[in-house]
C-alpha cells in the first residue's frame, strides 16, 4: 500500500497544473471561480484550447484522439483543471454524444461526427428527459416512426441545457410502442435546424437561462442518423451514463470553492473583526473539509479499483460519490451566502459587457444566485434518491 | 498510488481474521470477560504468539517492524472482534510512547518486555479537570536524591488497573496549562506511594484511577520537554482508534444489513421498505467516508511536519466521531428492540463506538483544532 502518486504521476499532475493555468485565459477561470455564467464563445474557447493539445476528449478510443491515461491520469486531470477554474470540454460533447457514436456507431457515422464533435465545431445538447419522464427516463414518450428512409419525430423534450447554443441534439426516441419500455427505444441525432423544431427558454430560480424544452413536431429525420441498431438505444443510453464515474464527484471545484470562501472571509467584517477569525465559522468550513477530505480519498480508492471493474459498466460505488459530492456543493453555497451577509440580498443580473457598479462584492452579486442554481446538483443525473436506490439494490442487495 | 496490501501485509490480515474468528466469537468473549481481569491471559499469551504483541516494534526487540498500515490491519480486525485485551493501552500506546522518547535502554528493557507478553503498560494522563487537553496537568514530578518523585491523581486510566507499569505525565516546572515543563515518567504500578481504583467502562474494557503520593519515576525523555513526543504517540494512537472504529462501523452496517433481509413484518422483508434502503444507503456511505479518513489518519501518522499530521489526524477523528454517531444509532434503531439487549451484538458495538469518541479527543474538540491550525484545504495566502 503507498498512498502517495507515483514520480510519472506527480510530473503529470505539475505539467496539467502548469498548462491549465497558463493556456486557459485568466478571464474565463475567473469567471468560473467568480460563479459568473460564461458565454458561448468563451466555453468555446476554452474547449478548443484543450482540444489542441488533444485534451478535450481524453477518455474517447485512441483513434478518435483519445489519451490512454491510467484511471489516476484521468482523475489528476480532472482534480488540476477544477482546481484551476476551466471550465473542461463541453460535457455533452466529450462525455456524452462522443464515447457513444465511437463505441456503437457506424464507420460513416463516426467519420462524419466524431472530429467536429471533439473540436465543438458541432454543439450537441442531450435530448433525454421528458416532462413527464423525470427519473422514470425508460417512460419517454417522444416517437420516431419509420418511413422509407426517415423517422417522423414527434413529442417533447425538457431540461435540455444550452439547447440555445446547441447546432445538433442527441435524442432518446421510442421507435417500438408495444415493446417493453426500456425495448422500444432508439438513440438518434437529430440537425436543430431541421424544420418542426422549436426551443421554449425555461428561467431557472436563479434568474438564468440554462434550460430549455424542445418540442418536435413532424420533424423528419434521414435513417441514417441512427446509432447503433434500431430498439438498442436504452443500452446506448446506461453506456452514457456510466461513463461519468469519477467527475461527478467534483472534488476540484469544491477545493477551489473552500479557498474562494477562505479569502471572501478575510474581506468580510462581523462584530469588528475579519469573518475569517471567527471559531464558529472556521468549524463550520472545517466540517466541510473533513468530507471533502473523505470523498477525495474515496475517489481515490475508486479511480484505484478501475481497472478491476468492467469497463463500460457503470460501476455503483460512483453513486456514493454523486450523494455526497452533491452535498459538499450545495453545502458550500450556503456558506458563501452566510459569509456575504446582508450584501446577497440585491438582485443584480449583469449583462455581460454591463458597466453598472457592483453592489457589495463580486461574490455578493453572484452569492444567492448560486445558492439557488445548485438546488439541481442533487435533482440531476438521477436524483439523489435514485442514487440510493441503485446502492440498495447494487451494493446492498435490497 | 496503490491501495493493495503487500503479500505480506495480506498474510498479517488473514491470520488476524483467523484468529478472531476462531477465539473471538460473541460467546467467547462473554467468558473472557468474566475473567478476574476483564480479558483472557490464554489469548493474550496467544497474541505473543503470533508476534502481535511486538507489531510496531523493531526486530532487534522481538518486534514484528510493522508500521501503521500493519497497525490499522490488526486494529480494524481487532474493532470487529471487539477486543476487551490492553492492545491498545500497552502496545500502541504505552509501546507507543516508549518507542518515541524512550532511550535505547528503555526501549530494550521496554519493548522486548511488552513484546513477549511479560509486561503491560498503561498511560496516565487525564486529571480531573484536564478534560482532553494533553498539557493541562498539575500531577508534579520533583528531582529526590534517588530519583523523581511523583504527586497527583490521574484519572480513567484504561486498563490502569492490570498494568505492571504506568506512564505517567506530570510537571517539573511551568504552569498547569504550560506546554513546556512536562516529562513523562514511568512508575511500577505496585511501588511504594501509588495506590489505584480500578473498575470496568461503559464498553467492557477496564479503567483505573490512580493516585500518586511521592511515587518514584523514571523519566522517558527530557522530563520538561515530553509533550511534542507524547502528542506524536497519542496522535499514531488515534489514528489506530480510527481502524479500530472502521471495523465496528462495517460490521454494525453488515449486521444491519442481514437484518433488513431476514426480519419480516407485515408478511415482507424490512428491508423492502424504500425508508429503510435509503437508511442503510447512508450507513455504507459513512462506513466508505470512516475508511478513507482512517487509510489518511494511518499515512499521516508518521508525517514529521507536527501540524500537517495533527491536522488530519483531527479530520479523521471528526469523521469516525460523526460516523459513529450516524451509524450507531441507526443500527440500533433499524434492529429495533432486539438492537437493545445484551444478548446481541450491535449493542456493545454501539458502546465501544461511543466510548472510542470519548478517547483522545470527541468529534467537537478535534473539528475545533483542525479549524484553529486552519483546516485541510486552501490555505489562503
Amino acid at each position: 500500500m503507498d498512498l502517495n502518486f507515483t514520480p510519472a504521476e506527480l510530473a503529470f499532475r505539475d505539467d496539467a497544473r502548469k498548462f491549465f493555468r497558463s493556456e486557459i485565459p485568466e478571464a474565463i477561470r475567473n469567471k468560473v471561480r467568480d460563479g459568473i455564467e460564461l458565454t458561448k464563445e468563451e466555453i468555446v474557447t476554452q474547449h478548443r484550447i484543450l482540444n489542441a493539445r488533444g485534451w478535450a476528449v481524453p477518455n474517447w478510443p485512441a483513434a478518435w484522439g483519445g489519451q490512454s491515461w491510467s484511471p489516476v491520469e484521468l482523475y489528476l486531470y480532472q482534480d488540476e483543471m477544477q482546481q484551476a477554474g476551466v471550465p473542461g470540454p463541453l460535457a455533452f460533447n466529450a462525455s456524452m454524444v462522443g464515447p457513444v457514436i465511437a463505441q456503437f456507431g457506424s464507420d460513416e457515422i463516426k467519420q462524419r461526427f466524431l472530429a467536429k464533435t471533439a473540436n465543438v465545431d458541432i454543439w450537441w445538447c442531450q435530448g433525454f428527459s421528458e416532462p413527464g419522464s423525470g427519473s422514470d427516463l425508460a417512460s419517454l414518450r417522444t416517437k420516431a416512426e419509420r418511413v422509407g428512409d426517415k423517422y417522423i419525430v414527434n413529442g417533447q423534450k425538457t431540461w435540455t441545457t444550452l439547447a440555445q447554443y446547441a447546432d445538433w441534439i442527441f435524442c432518446l426516441v421510442r421507435t417500438d410502442p408495444i415493446a417493453k419500455k426500456q425495448e422500444g427505444i432508439s438513440f438518434l441525432l437529430i440537425d436543430m435546424t431541421t424544420k418542426g423544431i422549436s426551443v421554449r427558454p425555461i428561467q431557472t430560480i436563479d434568474g438564468g437561462h440554462e434550460v430549455n424544452e424542445v418540442f418536435f413536431d413532424d420533424v423528419e429525420v434521414p435513417a441514417e442518423n441512427l446509432v447503433g441498431e434500431e430498439n438498442k438505444g436504452w443500452d446506448y443510453a446506461k453506456f452514457l451514463l456510466g461513463n461519468e464515474r469519477t467527475g461527478i464527484a467534483r472534488v476540484g471545484q469544491s477545493k477551489a470553492q473552500v479557498a474562494r470562501i477562505k479569502a471572501l472571509a478575510k474581506l468580510e467584517f462581523a462584530s469588528g473583526a475579519p469573518l475569517a477569525d471567527d471559531l464558529r465559522f472556521q468549524e463550520r468550513i472545517a466540517e466541510i473539509e473533513v468530507e471533502l477530505k473523505a470523498l477525495e480519498m474515496t475517489q481515490l480508492r475508486i479511480v484505484a479499483d478501475e481497472r478491476r471493474q468492467v469497463k463500460g459498466k457503470p460501476n455503483p460505488m460512483s453513486s456514493i460519490l454523486k450523494i455526497k459530492g452533491s452535498g459538499i456543493q450545495q453545502a458550500l453555497t450556503e456558506l458563501v451566502m452566510d459569509v456575504v451577509g446582508p450584501y446577497v440580498m440585491p438582485y443584480q443580473w449583469h449583462e455581460d459587457g454591463s458597466n453598472e457598479p457592483v453592489i457589495g462584492s463580486l461574490d455578493a452579486m453572484t452569492a444567492a444566485p448560486e445558492y439557488f442554481n445548485n438546488r439541481k446538483v442533487s435533482i440531476y443525473g438521477g436524483s439523489n434518491e435514485i442514487q440510493r436506490n441503485i446502492v440498495a439494490k447494487a451494493i446492498l442487495g435490497l | 498510488m496503490d491501495f493493495d496490501l503487500s503479500d505480506d501485509q495480506r498474510l498479517l490480515k488473514d491470520s488476524v481474521d483467523r484468529l478472531m474468528a476462531d477465539k473471538y466469537g460473541f460467546e467467547s468473549r462473554k467468558t473472557y470477560l468474566a475473567e478476574p481481569d476483564g480479558w483472557s491471559r490464554p489469548v493474550w499469551a496467544q497474541l505473543a504468539e503470533l508476534g502481535l504483541l511486538g507489531l510496531p516494534f523493531g526486530e532487534q526487540y522481538g518486534g514484528y517492524g510493522g508500521g501503521p498500515v500493519e497497525t490499522m490491519l490488526v486494529m480494524e480486525a481487532f474493532g470487529r472482534g471487539l477486543v476487551l485485551e490492553p492492545y491498545f493501552a500497552s502496545v500502541i500506546l504505552g509501546g507507543g510512547l516508549v518507542r518515541s522518547m524512550g532511550s535505547a535502554d528503555q526501549q530494550t528493557d521496554i519493548l522486548t518486555a511488552i513484546a513477549n507478553g511479560k509486561r503491560l503498560l498503561a498511560f496516565a494522563h487525564i486529571e480531573r479537570h484536564s478534560r482532553y487537553d494533553l498539557a493541562d496537568v498539575t500531577t508534579t514530578a520533583t528531582r529526590a536524591a534517588t530519583g523523581w518523585r511523583i504527586d497527583g491523581a490521574k484519572s480513567v486510566v484504561i486498563h490502569g488497573d492490570c498494568a505492571d507499569q504506568i506512564l505517567v505525565t506530570a510537571r517539573v516546572s511551568g504552569g498547569q496549562r504550560d506546554r513546556d515543563g512536562i516529562g513523562l515518567f514511568l512508575v511500577d504500578a505496585t511501588s511504594a506511594g501509588v495506590t489505584r481504583r480500578g473498575y470496568p467502562t461503559q464498553d467492557g474494557l477496564r479503567g483505573a484511577e490512580i493516585t500518586f503520593a511521592g511515587a518514584t519515576g523514571e523519566p522517558i525523555g527530557d522530563p520538561e520537554a515530553a509533550l511534542p513526543g507524547v502528542e506524536h504517540a497519542v496522535d499514531r494512537g488515534i489514528a489506530a482508534l480510527c481502524a479500530e472504529a472502521v471495523g465496528i462501523l462495517s460490521s454494525m452496517q453488515e449486521l444491519t444489513l442481514d437484518y433488513l433481509k431476514t426480519r419480516k413484518q407485515f408478511g415482507r422483508a424490512i428491508g423492502e421498505f424504500q425508508v429503510l434502503q435509503h437508511r442503510s444507503v447512508d450507513m455504507l456511505v459513512g462506513v466508505e467516508q470512516s475508511r478513507s479518513m482512517a487509510l489518511f489518519a494511518t499515512v499521516m501518522a508518521d508525517e514529521t511536519n507536527p501540524v500537517e499530521r495533527q491536522r488530519a489526524i483531527s479530520a479523521a477523528k471528526v469523521q469516525i466521531g460523526r460516523a459513529g454517531r450516524l451509524i450507531g444509532q441507526d443500527a440500533i434503531q433499524m434492529h429495533g428492540g432486539i438492537g437493545m439487549t445484551m444478548e446481541y451484538k450491535v449493542g456493545h458495538y454501539f458502546k465501544r463506538m461511543t466510548m472510542i469518541d470519548k478517547l483522545y479527543g470527541d468529534a467537537d474538540q478535534h473539528l475545533t483544532r483542525l479549524a484553529k491550525l486552519g483546516g485541510l484545504f486552501g490555505k489562503a495566502a
